[in-house]
């Protein structure tokens, strides 16, 4: 693999509750290089706690423990909320589900991407400016002009989903983590948008943790692919080797889901084993 | 069962949906698959009675449905939500959320009514009396389709019943929705973005695009990918991976 950008072992993280602890991550570990790094699994099983426990934005009540928790040089672990707040954007950066809830509804978008690079580059708001609009266009927005005006609730899905890429992408972060960016999207749009992603990603040499329930989508676009039961990582394998996973909870989930190819009367219902729960050998 | 005759319903004076004529047999299911903004929720809505159309015929068991249906037509078709979440009152118990069908249609036996249709969906006494936060999102889908089972309807409109569930949970449902089909004869028309879901439960299937069924094809067509129409191509070519 090349070098590694981020590197993350044991991680864990925990909740405390009236009813005892509840372990959310339980001690996952992956190196992510210049690659597409999927992580599926269905909800609950950690999968986006993952990806907010490396951008440091889960709630004050989670524990997080960690042998390593490293993005490049920086050691993540025990890092205070300034110090995230340097690297968020500036050198990782997320994309979330929904651009209407990610962006503020009250000022127009291409002034939150010009936002982030004056924060982060500080080259004053002209140059930001110019940044935004280029940004704009390199993820195939056709006047950047007019989108640059305007407010989010203007946008389609998918022209969000780019602007919010655009905006994460502005201050030249090393990694990028995209939690079901496409998932709201019609089929047609998330090809797009997968698309400008993958784009970007390749141009700039950077890392993306593609986290997602969908398991087609993963295995398209990804190179790697880890899958996650009940707060581990039970399976890791080549995105194009998917289809040959062992642990019987990816076979389960590749089972049951339709497909147009191959019909079947009645679709495999996953049969979990309480032996999932424990750690991967 | 289900026939629609150039069927057209405006929001806001616009047409929504543009000409629709469809027909689906009794114990059938049918898919309704096309984008977001296609008009195919719309479609169901109007069936359901929740969406007047503009103009065309809507008939349901072989009667027409007039502007405004009388308790006995519309107990004829009942419609499942995509998120069983936002279709259940958060403060209800499962139980208050089964009995409210039973009393707005003055029905006798409630109690039997309601351990069936629980009995049904695979659930028992024990769900009946928790709230919806209390269960699991399969299980909510679940609640929402033996609410829609109570008045016993022989159509179910299904709007993407399965697109907010894990995919384990989803074969759980159209597994479910495929049995209440073949023992109870229900007719199903269901809509979803998700070709491989529709194919998988419904034999026919009507693409659509701006409030138009641009082709009608069959789930073994569609498999095999022998369609017509361009944007049934580029669908089924959004849809592979």
């Amino acid at each position: 693999m090349s070098e590694i950008l981020l590197e993350v072992a044991d991680l864990r993280v925990t909740y405390p509750g009236e009813g005892g602890d509840f372990a959310a991550l339980r001690g996952i570990g992956f190196a992510l290089g210049r690659e597409r790094l999927g992580i599926v699994g269905e909800s609950g099983s950690g999968k986006s706690t993952a990806g907010r426990a490396i951008m440091g934005l889960l709630p004050p009540s989670a524990r997080v423990g960690a042998e390593v928790l490293r993005l490049g040089e920086t050691d993540l672990r025990g890092l205070d909320e300034a110090g995230f707040r340097r690297l968020r954007g500036r050198r990782i950066g997320m994309v979330l589900q929904d651009p209407k809830y990610a962006l503020n509804p009250l000022l127009r978008v291409g002034e939150q991407i010009a936002e982030t690079h004056r924060t982060h580059l500080r080259q004053g708001r002209r140059a930001a400016r110019q940044a935004a609009l280029a940004m704009l266009e390199s993820v195939h927005i056709r006047d950047p002009a007019r989108v640059y005006r305007a407010f989010p609730h203007e946008l389609s899905g998918g022209m969000g989903q780019r602007v919010m890429i655009a905006m994460m992408l502005i201050a030249g972060p090393e990694v990028l983590i995209a939690d079901e960016p496409t998932s709201a999207l019609d089929a047609s749009v998330q090809r797009q948008v997968l698309a400008i992603l993958d784009e970007q990603v390749r141009a700039r040499g950077m890392g993306l943790l593609l986290i997602s329930h969908n398991l087609h989508l993963v295995r398209a676009f990804c190179d790697r692919v880890l899958v996650m039961y009940a707060g581990r990582v039970v399976e890791s394998c080549r995105a194009s080797e998917l289809a040959a996973a062992r642990h019987p909870y990816t076979r389960g989930l590749l089972a049951a889901l339709p497909d147009l190819a191959h019909r079947r009367a009645r679709l495999p219902v996953l049969a979990r084993d309480p032996d999932w729960l424990e750690p991967v050998r | 069962m289900i026939e629609l005759h150039d069927v057209s319903i405006a929001y806001g004076g616009r047409d929504v949906v543009r000409g629709v004529s469809l027909s689906v047999a009794a114990g059938e299911a049918f898919g309704l698959v096309g984008e977001s903004g296609s008009g195919k929720s719309t479609i169901l809505r109007a069936i359901a009675g929740l969406a007047p159309p503009r103009a065309g015929h809507i008939r349901l068991a072989g009667q027409e449905m007039p502007r405004r249906r009388t308790r006995a037509q519309r107990m004829l078709a009942q419609m499942v939500f995509q998120d069983p979440y936002g279709s259940l009152h958060p403060a209800q118990l499962v139980d208050q959320s089964l009995q409210d069908p039973v009393a707005i249609q003055r029905l006798d036996d409630g109690e039997g009514r309601i351990a069936r249709a629980l009995a049904e969906v695979g659930l028992g006494p024990a769900q009946r009396f928790r709230f919806p936060h209390q269960l699991s999102g399969g299980q909510r889908q679940r609640v929402a389709i033996a609410r829609a089972l109570i008045l016993a309807p022989p159509v179910l409109l299904l709007d993407e019943p399965t697109s907010a569930l894990d995919v384990s949970v989803q074969a759980a449902i159209l597994n479910l929705l495929d049995r209440l089909r073949r023992e109870r004869g229900l007719t199903l028309l269901l809509v979803s973005h998700d070709l491989a879901v529709v194919a998988h439960l419904c034999a026919r299937i009507a693409v659509m695009t701006e409030g138009e069924i641009v082709e009608t094809t069959t789930a073994a067509h569609l498999a095999a990918g022998e369609v017509t129409h361009p944007y049934t191509r580029a669908l089924l070519e959004a849809n592979r991976f």
